[in-house]
């Protein structure tokens, strides 16, 4: 396998890009920094899969593409099998000695937002995180199906306002809490599952080439802050990726072989939640009288969770 | 194929991001590569914009924050050195300008018509700018 070097931005910004512009990503999209730094990880070559979400529809618009290297797209359910029968057809052509290039190591990745992933897509991935491809599979979490105009999907977090739960005089947003996608793909026994940030670049490009350095099937979830769903202002997408590392509403973390969990990132001084919700139009309504108790709860089960998971470290399960 | 409407393409056709052979993308540069007509490089999205980065060279220390934040590849940095804009494929979101550490900022948002001869002349002195954390 061949690394690229990251041991500071300076030497990782001499990576070429294998992603291209003038794609319709919305200006200040978070998805593109996300498959810049998966990408940019390795030189190894890259087979690579999309399920139907704002990334496909934008990168691969007819008679253009985005990708220089290989790339499918089927449906919005299966980015995960269209990239595992990939893999399983390279194993067995190796197996049978027809690669012309028997030696290379291509690396299998496939994206999916969160309702590809969370919800619609799910079976399938299931299936081939049982199967134990060699592949990882990368969840763009915007909590939001962006691609459709907003609706809300089981990574949507309570209070938040999306098209089919929208806030107002009788509702705060989305009731149900955000699905714990790390605990159930770590329960498959995956060899690991990581939870990443684009804007803490060395945490999430180390996962990644962790990711593609382990045999078997690896998970990656993403946090993909989408200035159009969230509300927010495009040339803000980092800052409130950090007010979300930096409050823990989005803690970094991995788990190793289904059950050790190590806590990556530890932020010096820990921000409130209500920080990050004030930054973003979608929890706007939550700061009134009448609503303001979402906040705090919001507050309590973030500290409960960060408990959890420092415990979890500890404990060494 | 690109003469060919969406709905005339043949079953199975592939659309090359490059002309002809090419060996391994992944050390090849934009500017040594052949891209092909269906290259969404190919493309410009300058008219995009609203607003553009304009970049002061001198106040730069390549600590390639831009380059890494750019979701639209359009920060060129080659040899650990920020060299400039691409603005055929910026759209102006100004992450750039957000991420920049220094004071003054290296990149700053100017109205997409500004002139980058007088803008860069008049670039704001130390006192007036304050440091982003990063
Ligand atoms: C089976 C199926 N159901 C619904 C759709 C319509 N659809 C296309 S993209 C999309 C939303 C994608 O949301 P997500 O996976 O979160 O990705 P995002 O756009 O947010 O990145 C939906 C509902 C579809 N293409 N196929
Ligand atoms: S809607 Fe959100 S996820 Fe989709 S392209 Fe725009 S910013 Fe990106
Ligand atoms: S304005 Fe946005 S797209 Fe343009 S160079 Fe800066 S970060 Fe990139
Ligand atoms: S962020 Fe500013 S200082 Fe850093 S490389 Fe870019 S222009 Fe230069
Ligand atoms: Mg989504």
């Amino acid at each position: 396998m061949s690394q690229v070097k990251t041991k500071n931005l300076k030497n990782f910004s001499t990576s070429a890009d294998r992603f291209e512009g003038s794609n319709l990503l919305c200006p200040g999209c978070a998805h593109s920094i996300i498959v810049r730094e998966v990408l940019n990880a390795t030189n190894d070559h890259l087979i690579l899969g999309a399920s139907t979400g704002c990334l496909e529809v934008c990168t691969a618009v007819y008679p253009h593409t985005s990708w220089d290297v290989s790339w499918i797209h089927i449906g919005f359910e299966n980015g995960s099998s269209a990239i595992a029968g990939a893999e399983a057809m390279h194993k067995a052509l190796k197996n049978k000695g027809r690669l012309k290039q028997p030696d290379l190591t291509p690396k299998f990745v496939t994206f999916g937002g969160d309702g590809a992933t969370y919800d619609i897509g799910f079976q399938w991935i299931s299936g081939c995180f049982e199967r134990g491809h060699n592949m990882m599979y990368v969840c763009l979490d915007n909590e939001v199906y962006a691609n459709t105009g907003g609706q809300r999907s089981s990574s949507t977090p309570i209070g938040a306002s999306a098209s089919t739960t929208p806030a107002g005089r009788i509702s705060y947003g989305e009731k149900r809490n955000k699905k714990d996608i790390m605990a159930i793909m770590a329960a498959h026994g995956a060899p690991y599952v990581a939870q990443v940030a684009p804007n803490k670049w060395r945490d999430m490009v180390a996962k990644v080439q962790k990711g593609f350095s382990i045999e078997g099937p690896v998970f990656i979830n993403a946090m993909s802050a989408c200035t159009t769903e969230w509300k927010f202002a495009p040339e803000d997408t980092i800052a409130i990726s950090d007010l979300a590392t930096e409050s823990l509403v989005f803690p970094l973390y991995e788990i190793i072989d289904g059950t050790k969990l190590n806590i990556t990132y530890r932020p010096k001084n820990v921000l409130p939640v209500r920080d990050y919700l004030g930054a973003q139009g979608r929890f706007k309504h939550l700061f009134t009288k009448q609503y303001e108790y979402i906040i705090d709860e919001w507050q309590s089960r973030v500290d409960a969770k960060w408990e959890y998971l420092q415990r979890r470290e500890d404990a060494c399960v | 194929m690109i003469e060919n409407g969406w709905n005339q393409f043949e079953i199975g056709s592939v659309l090359r991001p490059f002309s002809g052979e090419v060996s391994d993308v992944s050390v090849i540069q934009p500017e040594d590569r052949l891209y092909s007509a269906s290259n969404s490089f190919s493309v410009s999205v300058a008219d995009w914009r609203i607003e553009k980065p304009l970049f002061k060279k001198e106040l730069c220390i390549d600590c390639q924050f831009c380059w890494i934040y750019c979701p639209d590849m359009s920060i060129i940095s080659r040899d650990k050195k920020m060299i400039g804009v691409d603005y055929d494929h910026c759209k102006g979101c100004g992450i750039c300008v957000q991420v920049c550490p220094t004071t003054p900022k290296a990149l700053l948002m100017f109205p997409e018509q500004a002139d980058e001869e007088i803008e860069l002349a008049q670039w704001p002195k130390k006192e007036t700018q304050e440091t982003k954390e990063n």
